[in-house]
C-alpha cells in the first residue's frame, strides 16, 4: 500500500515536471520563465524525492537522510537560484515582453542610481 | 509498478528534452541558465527514480552531489552575465 502512493507521488512529480517544462517553452519573457522553471519544478523534484524516500522507508525499513538533505536543500536554494538569476537579467537590461502591464522596479532604481 | 516508475522516467526526460530546446533557442543568456537550472534539477529526480528502480542505495550521494554543482553553477553564471567577470579581484585604493 505504501508503495503505491510513493509511486503516485513519483507520477505526479513527472507529470509537474512536463507542465514546468511546457511553461519554459511557452511563456513569452525570461521573468515569467523562472516562474516556470523555479516554482513547478521545485515541487516537481520535492514530490519525487519524498515518493523515493517513503518507498525506502516502506519497503526496506531505510530511513535515508541523504534523501532528507536533498529535499531540504532544493527546497532552499532553488528560490535563491531563481531570484539571482532574475535580478542579474535585469541590471543587464533584458527586455520585458511587450504584453507586460508596467515595469514595477524601474522608477525605484532610477531614484536612487547605483553605478556598479 | 514497474510500468508507472518506466512512464515517469520517459516524462522527466520529456522535461529535459524541453529545457535543450530553450537551451538551444532561448534569445538571451539568462534563459538558458534558467534551462541549464531546470535541467539540473530534473536531473536530481531522474536519479532518485533510477536508485528505486534498479534496487539500490549506491546512488543517494548523486542527489546532494548534482543539487550542489546546479546551484553554484547558477550563481557563477548569474554573476557572469551581470558583472562580466566571476571572481572579482582586489581593487587598490587610488594610492600609488
Amino acid at each position: 500500500m505504501m508503495e503505491w502512493i510513493s509511486v503516485f507521488l513519483i507520477l505526479t512529480g513527472s507529470i509537474m515536471a512536463v507542465i514546468s517544462a511546457f511553461g519554459i517553452l511557452r511563456l513569452p519573457d525570461v521573468y515569467t520563465r523562472s516562474h516556470a522553471a523555479t516554482k513547478s519544478s521545485t515541487l516537481a523534484v520535492l514530490l519525487s524525492l519524498l515518493g523515493a524516500f517513503i518507498y525506502f522507508w516502506a519497503n526496506e525499513g531505510f530511513i535515508s537522510i541523504r534523501l532528507l538533505l536533498g529535499i531540504i536543500f532544493v527546497f532552499i536554494t532553488a528560490p535563491v537560484a531563481g531570484h539571482i538569476i532574475t535580478r542579474a537579467a535585469y541590471r543587464s537590461k533584458v527586455k520585458l515582453a511587450s504584453s507586460s502591464g508596467e515595469d514595477a522596479l524601474k522608477p525605484y532604481l532610477e531614484k536612487s542610481p547605483k553605478d556598479n | 509498478m514497474m510500468l508507472v516508475l518506466t512512464i515517469s522516467l520517459m516524462l522527466f526526460t520529456c522535461a529535459i528534452f524541453i529545457a535543450l530546446y530553450r537551451i538551444i533557442v532561448g534569445p538571451s543568456m539568462p534563459d538558458r541558465v534558467v534551462a541549464l537550472d531546470m535541467i539540473g534539477v530534473n536531473l536530481i529526480s531522474l536519479v532518485a527514480v533510477f536508485s528505486i528502480v534498479l534496487h539500490t542505495h549506491a546512488y543517494l550521494e548523486v542527489i546532494l552531489i548534482v543539487g550542489i554543482l546546479a546551484f553554484i553553477s547558477t550563481v557563477g553564471l548569474a554573476r557572469f552575465v551581470e558583472r562580466g567577470e566571476i571572481v572579482e579581484h582586489e581593487h587598490d585604493d587610488g594610492m600609488d
